[in-house]
């Protein structure tokens, strides 16, 4: 399916500029997935050009990793196709999976560090598994992907001794350890302060380009998001509801884009889990 | 029969089937989970160093438990047995009913035992906190497989560790009935030692003792990657976990220990 058959369900903010599919790293078609019987996400379908960078946007638990996993192959779509470079990930044999992987960054929620290894060995950890490079190789290929993300300094820390930002920031150096063709970016805002967060931004968007990585970017940080990458699609409740590049979101006038982009607690998605009628709560002692 | 009376049977059965099919399952799953960590560990054993490691952690660090208490259980087994041996005057077979008692039950028993608490828990705790902070799920986005380089060393270690340790366990022991026995009580220290050269076998006695413990090895390392690789990727599912791992395993030590005594014995003819 065409990304220009989605339009209808749901609001494209400009019917003249949308993505070519032909470019397309990463597609999903009509992707709908469920743990046991809950279903998280219902008819998703995306695409993320080669050498771009797409936002994810969506409050907690709207089903944002939930893509990723999807697209990493740890979990299989319920309906619908994961497309990676026009290979459905769910088909591929365990071997083939791997393969893909191998090609795959992941920076995830929490960094994920391995917590008994120093900031040198959790870099050099997936060069170890994948390649036989030299040892003196393997120094030199992560000093220099620590230098990229500023830490160079910290090669001997161990990950309990690293400030939010820094392992945020060591996680990147790991991510992109095998020079991936896709970096998936899991929340790499949650948690810093202002001037890491500005860091961390701006490292996305300049390894994005340096080195010619597709990167996906999960976040509910609008502002920052809105400053870094090339087109942002907004899921709520399973679905995507809007999509559009950062100066059409800016400029639209959709309300949950609204409700998001401007920060009110309540309009398309409600702050209140849905409940009975407070009155009737309320009355309940009295009868 | 009143319906309900019925309604309360059938529940009841229910409620046990469920019980059944449920154990068999479990069963059924941690075969397929030993395949598993089987089929990977060429590729574990390549990568010796992992295992070496993780002999240290489990087996090593056990060391000063182990020792302390083969030392003591030797000297409380010495006491115990002198007593009893004195009322039938064979007070100078001390230091066989010491060393069998040691090699063929508690040695690997009580090894095993205090195996599972010291080493089968922290090896819990540790994969279910590298679950609950996504490394293992980190380590499968980066194309590697956590039962290759988690679980299949952790695995190893435990059951190279475990029979190393039941054997420092006895040795430890018979030094400690050695020391009650013949320095405090007074037997004759040849008499002690000739008797127990003569009387314990290395076949059957102290092979039983090796199967035991290996057996008991596997059994703990097997209950615990298991319980840290299911454990809920939470705080409160890492601790039950942990604490599942050393009920479970030391259960599962007493059964087996009965179950391969018992088989042993019709080895000898009995
Ligand atoms: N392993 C799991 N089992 C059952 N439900 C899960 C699991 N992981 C996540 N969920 C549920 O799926 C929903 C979406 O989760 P997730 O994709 O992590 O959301 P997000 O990343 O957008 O915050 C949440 O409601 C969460 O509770
Ligand atoms: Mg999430």
């Amino acid at each position: 399916m065409p990304v220009a058959a989605t339009a209808d369900s749901h609001a494209t903010l400009s019917p003249t500029r949308r993505l070519d599919p032909a470019a397309a790293a990463i597609e999903l078609k009509d992707v709908s997935f469920a743990y046991d019987t809950r279903l998280i996400l219902r008819g998703i379908t995306m695409t993320v050009p080669r050498g771009k960078i797409v936002a994810i946007m969506g409050a907690s638990g709207s089903g944002k990793t939930t893509i990723l996993r999807l697209i990493g192959g740890q979990l299989r779509p319920k309906k619908g196709k994961v497309l990676v470079g026009g290979q459905s990930v769910a088909d591929l044999e365990p071997d083939a999976l791997y393969a893909l992987r191998r090609k795959f960054g992941m920076l995830f929620q929490f960094g994920a560090l391995f917590t008994d290894m120093t900031v040198f060995e959790n870099i050099a950890f997936p060069m170890r598994e994948h390649t036989d490079l030299p040892e003196s190789m393997i120094r030199d290929l992560v000093l220099m992907k620590l230098n990229a993300v500023g830490l160079r300094g910290a090669a001997q820390l161990m990950p309990s001794e690293l400030s939010g930002g820094m392992g945020r920031r060591v996680a990147l150096a790991r991510a992109i350890a095998l020079d991936p063709m896709l970096v998936m970016y899991d929340e790499p805002f949650a948690g810093l302060d202002p001037i890491s967060l500005a860091i961390v931004g701006q490292l996305i968007r300049r390894l994005n380009d340096a080195l010619g990585i597709t990167s996906i970017v999960v976040t509910h940080d609008v502002y920052e998001s809105l400053k870094m990458v090339d087109y942002l699609y907004f899921v709520s409740e399973g679905k995507i509801v809007a999509s559009g590049t950062p100066a059409e979101v800016r400029a639209s006038s959709d309300p949950f884009v609204r409700q998001f982009v401007d920060g009110q607690p309540d309009g398309p998605v409600r702050f209140h889990y849905p409940a009975p009628p407070y009155h009737r709560a309320l009355l309940a002692n009295v009868e | 029969m009143s319906s309900e009376a019925t309604g309360d049977l059938v529940l009841v059965l229910r409620r046990l089937g469920g019980t059944v099919t449920g154990g068999v399952a479990r069963l059924g799953y941690m075969a397929r989970f030993l395949g598993a960590i089987l089929w990977y560990t060429p590729m574990a054993l390549r990568r010796l160093h992992l295992t070496v490691r993780e002999i240290y952690f489990s087996g090593v660090l056990s060391l000063v438990i182990i020792l302390m208490s083969g030392l003591f259980v030797g000297m409380v087994l010495s006491l115990q047995g002198y007593e009893v041996l004195r009322r039938y005057s064979a007070q100078e077979q001390l230091g066989i009913v010491v060393a069998l008692s040691l090699v063929k039950e508690l040695g690997p028993v009580i090894g095993g035992l205090l195996f599972a608490s010291r080493a089968g828990s922290a090896i819990t705790a540790e994969i279910g906190l590298m679950k609950a902070t996504e490394q293992l799920s980190a380590m499968e986005m980066m194309a590697v497989d956590p039962i290759a380089r988690v679980v299949a060393p952790r695995f190893w270690a435990g059951v190279i560790s475990m029979p190393l340790l039941a054997a420092l366990f006895s040795a430890f022991g018979i030094f400690g009935g050695y020391l009650i026995g013949v320095r405090v009580i007074g037997i004759d220290a040849g008499a002690f030692w000739g008797q127990m050269q003569a009387g314990v076998n290395f076949w059957p006695d102290i092979t039983n003792g090796i199967i035991k413990s290996i057996v008991f090895g596997a059994a703990v390392s097997l209950i615990a990657v298991i319980e840290g690789y299911d454990a809920k990727p939470t705080a409160e599912g890492v601790s039950s976990a942990t604490t599942r791992t050393v009920v479970v395993s030391s259960l599962a030590i007493l059964a087996l220990d009965f179950v391969l005594t018992v088989f042993m014995f019709r080895g000898v003819g009995l």
